[in-house]
């Protein structure tokens, strides 16, 4: 009871801020919004019991992808940033095709029967995480590992000072 | 004799249970207690922190420190403090309001969410929860992202500069620091914090982590003096260069937040030494008396506590260039070369003596390497033997 009450509490927060993070005239604080968004689906992780993916989302998303969002906002706009109103002309398109997948999400919900077989969780959670990727999802990891790898060097490619 | 902290929180749920409570409320009494406890050693801490730093500050730099209220100053934080909450609560014209008043709030609350992994005696503990040293790096993050909106909240191009000056420092040294915490974690084989301490019981205080890994608990303790905004890295309130940094539009009790959060970062930054290094409340005769290890740990942090004031009061501070490539180019190798060694070593199933003996061999290797690589270094470049800018002196 307690639970759910908790569940609607943050449920309500994290869609108000995703809500704020479209609408925010500022977009300073649309990316503050935006850690708020981020900081209700770590606590539904806490809520599902997935410790390690709660602050996983915790370090990732706010520690470095929303600080980096930031720091861009602040270095690319004056101080305090532009006034900028969230709609343009492409408001309607937008609006029409969103409703769209909603609807199409809402429909796919119902017709799908998930197969909610609640266990609890294990002790060494993170132990299974870890073996997991280095031997069944060995290949996904370091795929991914190569793409951040790609990143960085390019990154620093961008980056470097040309020496004539 | 047997003291065992636990009894007291058992007695109090049996109290609960008895007065005609149902178990899952008396749960819930019995968290909201242990946090307000939590809570209140955390302003009283902070309050005897600062008397003892202004204090020690004062005699390294051969000063007297505060001695005026009260006996050996002892009452001045508190004068501070009300004189604190008599000033003026000014928020600057164009200031952004939610945000300049949000930030404090966050900064503390991130510094307060770290000690409910704090293992004070055995399983003496917040939440003993089983990704103990993720959830502090979680919460470091945090408190970055508060410094940040500060700078950017205060419309003040200092409090700005403030502001980049927290993310390039604070995520740089995140890095080396993450990996130095996860070394002990490689070789427990656990995140539990109150795991950890127990990993280190072994062979009378020989197993703590710092014998086997010294290089790691150097390089924690640096990136700490970083993390922590503490001089020589405190390039974030350098005075003579940005004033004061993300704080300088903050005054009265936003700023007495400000100030707290700073002091007990560094209380929380000893504490996890003490829970990672120093073996925790691990000590003599701890199994028979269980209460003996919040002694042992109050001591061991206190340690920490003074080898970090104790620097901020010795050292001037660096070049935000010297620091940034310091990190960049010394720390994050050095401790990348770590964790691949101390990793191969324990894949190797080895005995438990010949792994550390290995891990330690490992660590002054690196870290020997390190120094001579980094002396080769500064003496051939330009920037540590010369002055990058020579002024030009006028002839007479």
């Amino acid at each position: 009871m307690a639970l759910q009450i908790l569940f609607l509490i943050v449920a309500i927060l994290t869609l108000g801020s995703a809500i704020g993070t479209v609408i925010a005239r500022n977009l300073f604080h649309a990316a503050l919004f935006l850690i708020g968004t981020f900081a209700g689906v770590a606590f539904f992780y806490v809520l599902l019991q997935a410790e390690f993916l709660a602050v996983s989302q915790v370090v990732v998303y706010i520690g470095a992808i929303a600080t980096l969002i930031i720091f861009a906002i602040m270095l690319t706009r004056s101080v305090m940033g532009r006034e900028a109103g969230a709609l343009n002309q492409w408001a309607g398109i937008v609006a029409v095709a969103s409703a769209l997948i909603i609807a199409a999400l809402i429909w796919l919900f119902t017709i799908v029967k998930f197969d909610v077989n609640p266990q609890p969780v294990p002790d060494d959670a993170i132990a299974q995480i870890g073996k997991g990727f280095v031997s069944t999802y060995v290949i996904p990891f370091e795929v991914v590992s190569i793409l951040l790898l790609v990143a960085l060097i390019g990154a620093i490619m961008l980056a470097r000072e040309r020496h004539q | 004799m047997n003291i065992d902290l636990r009894v007291i929180g058992e007695a109090f749920h049996q109290f609960l249970i008895n007065i005609g409570l149902t178990s899952g409320q008396a749960s819930l009494i019995d968290w909201i207690f242990g946090a307000l406890i939590l809570l209140v050693i955390f302003i009283v801490l902070a309050i005897l922190l600062i008397w003892f730093e202004r204090k020690l500050a004062g005699r390294v730099q051969d000063r007297l420190g505060p001695n005026r209220v009260g006996p050996f100053g002892l009452i001045q934080p508190i004068a501070d403090t009300l004189k604190l909450f008599t000033k003026e609560d000014i928020t600057p014209a164009g200031a952004d309001r939610i945000t300049f008043n949000l930030a404090p709030t966050l900064a503390v609350f991130s510094i307060v969410m770290a000690f409910a992994v704090i293992p004070f005696a055995d399983k003496v503990i917040g939440t003993d929860i089983n990704v103990g040293v993720v959830y502090l790096m979680a919460f470091a993050s945090v408190s970055s992202m508060s410094l940040l909106m500060a700078g950017w909240a205060s419309n003040n191009k200092y409090a700005l500069l403030g502001g980049f000056r927290v993310v390039a420092q604070l995520m740089s040294y995140e890095i080396p620091m993450a990996f130095a915490m996860l070394l002990p974690v490689l070789l427990a084989g656990t995140m539990r914090m109150n795991g950890l301490v127990e990993a280190q019981g072994q062979f009378f205080g020989l197993g703590w982590n710092i014998w086997i890994m010294p290089a790691a608990f150097i390089i924690y303790l640096t990136t700490a003096l970083a993390e922590g905004e503490r001089a020589p890295f405190d390039l974030l309130e350098a005075e003579s260069e940005i004033v004061a940094g993300y704080n300088i539009e903050y005054s009265g009790l936003k700023f007495a937040w400000f100030y707290l959060a700073f002091f007990m970062n560094t209380w929380v930054l000893s504490a996890v030494a003490t829970t990672l290094f120093l073996g925790g409340w691990q000590g003599p005769f701890v199994s028979q008396v269980p209460a003996l290890g919040v002694v042992y740990f109050l001591g061991k942090t206190i340690i920490m506590f003074v080898i970090f004031a104790w620097i901020r009061a010795t050292f001037p501070r660096l070049r935000i260039d010297q620091m940034m490539s310091f990190c960049w180019k010394v720390l994050v190798p050095m401790v990348l070369v770590l964790f691949l060694l101390t990793a191969i070593i324990l894949k190797l199933g080895l005995p438990t003596i010949a792994v550390w003996l290995l891990i330690l061999l490992s660590n002054v290797a690196v870290f020997v390497i390190a120094l001579w690589l980094l002396g080769k270094g500064l003496e051939k470049s330009k920037w540590a033997s010369k002055r990058l800018f020579t002024p030009e002196i006028p002839r007479l």
